[in-house]
């Protein structure tokens, strides 16, 4: 519905005992459809929603010229209400877009934005970039919630297959998960593994074993001391 | 002026009515410049230690840096891209493993954005006139009056300037030769805030570079 245009039956049509402002031409009939229009909704992006025909500060506002155009100070004060709830709008998604990063870290992080060629400008921006920089962020959100969403979802089977490995080693030999899998710190590895090597394997003994954690920065074992008059190589792992 | 010598910009009546938190404060400094005194540099290696990675990652969360973020995106600046003064000196303390020091007006500007999240800027005290700074959007003229390495803020941007000239793009640093220099005498600091950044973190900011710049060699 064009929300400029006056409406069949509406009070912007025109009729005998209007209720209009001086200067508007046309009169609206004080009959039961008369308060349609300014009952009416017209709704914004993100549940909000403008009414067009309220009054405001107690005077009715003319909503159109004679053509059926806004009026000029209409225009301007729609168009400033607009920006403000797409200013209000930016804030509150980027709020969320915030609390969506800080989530996401744990879990892997989000993709970040590509780099544009060229730095931006800081500038006014008109509705429609406006109304772009909105959309793109309800994107964003969508994106990492869904991403947040699937590596919860990774996470809660690998937590699932821990418990059936703990539960039942033998079903599950050899099998590893590690501490990053599961969303925990460190660099540790769920690993199933046979108890005593060989003899376990033909036993049948299996346990689950949890590696010790990152590796060293210094490699594996005692440090080689180099002797005097030695130069000291170190020796690969 | 109040008593405190700190003075409220101008702001361009079309970005006052778009904006209304969008503010400047601007206050005339005495510095000695050159490099930064030992108790300053001791101020910048404490803050490093307190600046951690989790930190700088929860950041966008906490109510300045996300009032400057919102601002960023609501006029056209993606705040993951071009990163908000904090966030900016966040990122590169953990790549750098600490805040280094530049220079007495550089540390100075760096430690009062640290403490409070406002960036501070300075200008050479000689380039402003006595009109004094404020924020308006960037016409032909700016450009065209620009020297030639600088090109000047393309027309509609918006600036950082006082009655005459632009002296810097909003949230970028000044071009060569309109900020102040590392030797130079006096210098005029300016703090930005936006909605939702309250008036006595951004005198705070003032406050602290104004402090530093007079410290004792």
């Amino acid at each position: 519905m064009d929300r400029h245009r006056p409406l069949a039956g509406s009070p912007l049509r025109g009729g005998e005992g209007s209720r209009q402002a001086p200067g508007h031409l046309g009169a609206a009939r004080p009959d039961a459809s008369a308060p349609a229009l300014e009952n009416a909704k017209v709704p914004l992006a993100m549940g909000a929603t403008a009414h067009p025909g309220r009054e405001q500060g107690g005077s009715r506002v003319p909503l159109t010229d004679v053509l059926g155009r806004p009026s000029g100070r209409e225009a301007r004060a729609g168009e400033a209400a607009a920006r403000r709830t797409l200013r209000a709008q930016i804030g509150r998604l980027e709020r969320e877009l915030a609390d969506a990063f800080v989530t996401a870290y744990p879990l892997g992080g989000l993709p970040q934005p590509a780099q544009p060629w060229g730095a931006a400008q800081p500038r006014l921006l008109d509705l429609g970039e406006l109304e772009r920089v909105r959309d793109e962020l309800t994107e964003r959100l969508r994106e990492a919630r869904v991403t947040i969403t699937r590596r919860a979802d990774e996470q809660a089977q690998k937590r699932l297959a821990l418990e059936l490995m703990l539960l039942n080693p033998a079903e599950h030999r050899f099998e590893r998960i590690s501490c990053r899998e599961l969303g925990d710190p460190g660099c540790g590895v769920w690993q199933v593994r046979p108890r005593l090597g060989l003899i376990g394997m033909l036993m049948g003994w299996w346990q689950v074993k949890l590696s010790s954690g990152c590796p060293l920065s210094r490699g594996r074992g005692r440090l080689p001391v180099a002797r005097p008059g030695e130069a000291f190589v170190p020796t690969p792992p | 002026m109040s008593a405190s010598g700190l003075r409220p910009g101008f702001v361009a009546p079309e970005l006052s009515a778009e904006f209304p938190g969008l503010r400047l404060l601007w206050v005339h400094a005495g510095t000695r410049g050159g490099s930064s005194p030992p108790a300053v540099r001791r101020r910048l290696r404490s803050l490093s230690d307190r600046w951690r990675g989790g930190g700088v990652v929860s950041m966008r969360v906490k109510p300045v840096p996300h009032a400057f973020r919102a601002f960023f995106r609501q006029i056209g600046l993606d705040p993951d891209v071009q990163r908000i003064p904090s966030e900016r000196a966040g990122v590169s303390r953990l790549l750098h493993g600490e805040f280094r020091s530049v220079d007495l007006i550089s540390d100075a500007c760096l430690i009062a954005l640290i403490e409070t999240g406002v960036p501070v800027w300075a200008l050479d005290a000689d380039a402003v006139d006595a009109t004094g700074l404020g924020i308006r959007t960037a016409t032909v003229h700016d450009a065209v009056s620009a020297s030639g390495s600088d090109p000047g803020p393309p027309a509609g941007s918006l600036v950082v300037a006082d009655g005459s000239r632009a002296h810097a793009v909003l949230f970028a640093d000044p071009p060569a030769g309109r900020g102040a220099g590392p030797r130079a005498g006096r210098v005029v600091l300016f703090a930005l805030g936006v909605d939702g950044v309250p008036d006595i973190h951004m005198e705070e900011a003032l406050w602290i570079a104004t402090d530093l710049l007079q410290a004792p060699r």
